[in-house]
């Protein structure tokens, strides 16, 4: 094996700790303000649709919600993470740190992604946590759960750092949260059952990716689901290997990045 | 001389999307232990050629190798072996000295050494401000943690990319005596900077690049001997009313009491001028001379020179 393509362990140990510890600095900000405004959602939804939608049976309104708020603290913040970092990076030039040291793009896509995922996962627990003393609390299948959980981070992890390159300003960035990232959540049955929807709506619906994520986390916690869970395991996996390919391909390339 | 160039430029090309050319195959090399001076205006290609050895800028044709590895076959190799310390004043906010500084080493598969950690902060001043964060630190003090950042995995090819634009007096001087020191301890040093008088003092070669070509490439040495132009200059107590045509030609300009005349080194003497200034009356009170410079050579090799 040659030198260059030898994986450079510490490396990406040192840039995955770089990341990790860049967002527990500013823990309020990037962990417990999220879980605040989640929760919010909980509290206001519940209150007015508790009692007259319930789209599994067995289960009341808030025990439905709750994991697709889980879900939803994990895309937004896997996203934030990854997409943050990069893009202040790059406006603030730190980013040549990075990019002159013997990091390959695996090394550097696999410490953000990870980062990305953790962040998700920290926001996405407490959401779950706190979420469990205010309603009855299910983990029927936790491997699905995990499964999901960690998929859905990387995905959005993955999104975030193409967004990030494609960014050269942070309006950029707002305008790729606001119109893909944002509607692409809650159009992905984080707060109903794409078969409340109406017809016409269903199957375009199941274009959206986040929304087998959210069913397959969801059966993993309430062990209910429109989808079959393997099923949703897959696309999901497909969309994650295909958002890596992608992302690879940018930073390796050094597009946006290097002249 | 060592078998192995510390660089080797070899018909580099860079052309950006653009269309802007800011190399055109640029060639030469840097031996180990040099002190080497790129120079260059605005534009020259200065940039784009550190930026190639960085791995921050991809040529369009040709090569660069640091320590015989190629920039872009073992790119690995070639960037542990090389240190930039960047031209823009960038840092990471959320950490503090100490910390970017073992992040730096950790990229490079390294652990953090404390003990040359505080070798460097002390070498460039910078120990007490080892737990501030980055972003409480003065323009002259994030200039120093970059050099250190770039010394972190002991580079045996350290380039300082205008490390001295924008600093004052004080922190020059350390900086430079901060890059002799590394200069004796055997590492290879390349340079750009504008103020064209540290290249002269400090740099045992100099390449000039202009318009992504290399104009140049001598020792300081025969450079400033290549220009073939002194000065004089001298405080008369009469000039004369009117200059021969002989003379005329020879004067530059007057700057307060003293006048200036440009002697070319083969074709004028000193004895001559004095000789025909006295016929014409002039009444000499004081002389000195002015050795051509690195910014004469400079201004001559890329077309610029006024005067």
């Amino acid at each position: 094996m040659t030198a260059n393509k030898q994986f450079n362990t510490a490396g990406f140990a040192t840039l995955f700790e770089k990341e990790v510890r860049r967002f527990m600095r500013v823990a309020t900000q990037t962990v417990v303000t999220p879980m605040v405004t989640t929760l919010l959602y909980l509290l206001v939804f519940v209150q007015v649709l508790e009692g007259r939608y319930s789209p599994a049976v067995d289960f009341s309104y808030a025990e439905f919600l709750v994991p697709g708020l889980v879900m939803m603290a994990v895309i937004q913040n896997a996203f934030a993470n990854s997409s943050s970092s990069l893009l202040q990076a790059k406006m603030n030039g730190s980013i040549t740190f990075m990019l002159i040291a013997p990091l390959s793009a695996l090394e550097i896509l696999l410490a953000f992604t990870l980062a990305a995922v953790l962040r998700g996962a920290l926001v996405g627990v407490g959401v779950w946590g706190v979420a469990s003393l205010l309603t009855d609390w299910h983990l029927v299948e936790p491997l699905w759960s995990l499964a999901f959980l960690m998929l859905t981070g990387a995905a959005l992890g993955l999104l975030g750092v193409i967004a990030a390159i494609i960014a050269e300003k942070f309006d950029h960035m707002s305008a790729f949260q606001n119109f893909v990232i944002l509607p692409l959540t809650f159009l992905s049955g984080v707060f109903w059952s794409v078969s409340s929807l109406p017809e016409f709506w269903q199957p375009i619906s199941a274009l959206n990716p986040l929304l087998y994520m959210i069913d397959g986390f969801r059966y993993g916690m309430i062990g209910v689901s429109d989808f079959d869970p393997a099923r949703s395991a897959g696309f999901a996996a497909l969309f994650v290997a295909l958002l890596f390919g992608q992302t690879w391909w940018l930073l390796h390339r050094g597009w946006r990045l290097r002249g | 001389m060592s078998a192995t160039a510390a660089i080797e430029i070899n018909a580099l090309e860079k052309t950006y999307a653009s269309g802007l050319k800011a190399l055109d195959r640029v060639s030469f090399t840097v031996e180990q232990g040099e002190f080497f001076a790129l120079l260059g205006p605005n534009g020259a290609g200065k940039s784009t050629l550190i930026n190639t050895l960085a791995g921050l800028v991809r040529p369009s044709a040709g090569d660069a190798k640091v320590y015989g590895h190629s920039v872009q076959r073992d790119w690995r190799a070639a960037r542990r072996a090389l240190g930039v310390v960047p031209q823009e004043l960038v840092f990471d906010p959320f950490f503090t000295v100490r910390e970017v500084l073992a992040l730096q080493a950790g990229y490079f598969g390294l652990k953090a050494s404390r003990a040359w950690q505080d070798e460097v902060l002390e070498e460039l001043g910078l120990s007490d401000k080892s737990e501030t964060r980055m972003r409480g630190l003065s323009g002259g003090m994030k200039r120093r943690v970059l050099i250190a950042q770039a010394l972190m995995h002991k580079p045996p090819v350290v380039v300082l990319d205008e490390p001295t634009a924008g600093v004052d007096v004080e922190l020059r001087q350390l900086l430079w005596r901060f890059a002799k020191r590394l200069h004796n301890d055997g590492h290879t040093i390349v340079l750009t900077t504008h103020y064209l008088e540290e290249a002269e003092s400090l740099c045992d070669r100099v390449a000039i690049l202009d318009k992504g070509q290399l104009k140049t490439l001598q020792t300081t040495e025969s450079l400033l001997n290549s220009h073939p132009w002194r000065d004089i200059e001298m405080q008369l107590l009469s000039f004369p009313s009117q200059l021969p045509a002989s003379l005329q030609k020879l004067y530059v300009e007057q700057a307060g009491e003293w006048h200036r005349w440009r002697l070319h080194r083969d074709e004028h003497s000193v004895a001559d001028l004095l000789e025909a200034l006295k016929q014409q009356g002039a009444e000499l009170k004081d002389i000195r001379t002015r050795e051509p410079n690195l910014e004469d050579v400079f201004l001559q090799l890329v077309g610029r020179d006024d005067s």
